[in-house]
């Protein structure tokens, strides 16, 4: 049997959040996070948690286990579990709304200032915009984020200051746009990230690169945005 | 863009290129320092004293000073920004060390070009 621990907090019931333990049989079977979750929704239907895709592709469930932020469709117990114990947490600094649930608007409201979308002054061609196969390389590593939050909710200059630094999430997608050839908006994109917090938070800590589901290093693409703003700069 | 008007240069990109930059002639110094004093286990005043009367001292010794206080402060105000919540508090912190470096600053002159 394996001990799960699940963080629970329903605000119009418990007057401060707690942890409740739980017995699974998991058959010796290395199941994923997300299987024993739904095990559990059948012991206790009450229980909240954000799924879908159930395959890594969504970022949906996004939760902190065993202490590491990871998606729980493709963490598997053996990945995880220690002395057959496993703990489940919310994804930390974000407001819980409920149990697993976090309110991911200070996430999302981040993003939104990095403009994640091409921004081309330019004529728009018959057809399409065209990029030559190197142009294209350069995105690689970059377009794969899913915005699961698990990066941005391990990185401490977050959990400090969320409401000013963008977090490596939203300046993985900031460099995504920076990198593309497609778009003609570097100079504002880049003026509108040159204060001490948006960017020069990261201290590289490099929790992000650690904890990213989709193995993308935020902590690099930060690196060419300082290159830029130094290039522009000096 | 996030508005600050208490750090160092005003721009996130001055602040990280000058505590970079400080850092490097703060390692310079102290690296010179111990290799100095290791060197010399026999050190009276006289030779510290014309060790310090050489303007190139001088001028290593007033970068290295400079870049103590202008280091400090950016990374003070980084930690103040990051732990120090309530605005009153912060600030006050904020102009503390910023009146502290000053006059650190202008006291290390007075004591190493002897004025």
């Amino acid at each position: 049997m394996l001990t799960v621990s699940v963080y629970r907090y329903h605000p119009e019931l418990d007057k401060k959040p707690y942890m409740q333990d739980f017995q699974v049989d998991t058959g010796g079977k290395d199941l994923m996070v997300l299987d024993v979750l739904n095990m559990l929704k059948v012991q206790d239907s009450g229980l909240a948690y954000r799924r879908s895709c159930r395959e890594g592709v969504c970022g949906s469930d996004g939760m902190n286990i065993n202490g590491v932020n990871g998606l729980a469709c493709i963490t598997p117990l053996s990945a995880c579990v220690k002395n057959n114990k496993l703990i489940l947490r919310p994804l930390p600094a974000l407001p819980v709304i409920r149990d697993l649930v976090i309110d991911m608007d200070q996430f999302y409201k981040q993003y939104e200032k990095v403009k994640p979308f091409l921004l081309n002054d330019t004529p728009a061609p018959a057809i399409e915009r065209l990029q030559s196969p190197e142009e294209r390389e350069k995105l690689d590593g970059l377009y794969e984020c899913i915005l699961c939050a698990c990066c941005s909710t391990a990185c401490p200059s977050f959990w400090w200051n969320p409401d000013k630094f963008i977090g490596p999430s939203g300046l993985l997608q900031a460099y995504r746009f920076l990198a593309d050839s497609r778009d003609t908006a570097t100079e504002e994109r880049l003026a509108d990230l040159d204060d001490p917090f948006s960017v020069f938070r990261c201290h590289g800590i490099m929790n992000c690169v650690t904890v990213c589901p989709k193995g993308l290093n935020p902590t690099k693409a930060i690196g060419h945005i300082r290159n830029m703003l130094l290039t522009r700069a000096t | 863009m996030v508005t600050t008007i208490t750090n160092f240069g005003r721009s996130g990109l001055y602040d990280w290129l000058l505590q970079r930059i400080s850092a490097v002639v703060l390692a310079l110094y102290s690296v010179f320092m111990v290799v100095y004093l290791l060197l010399n286990p026999q050190l009276d005043y006289a030779q510290w004293d014309a060790l310090f009367g050489m303007t190139s001292m001088r001028i290593f010794s007033l970068m290295a000073l400079l870049s103590l206080g202008a280091h400090c402060w950016i990374g003070l105000w980084s930690v103040s920004t990051d732990y120090i919540k309530p605005f009153v508090f912060r600030f006050v912190f904020q102009m503390v060390i910023g009146v502290l470096m000053f006059v650190y600053t202008v006291w290390g002159v007075q004591l190493l070009w002897g004025l």
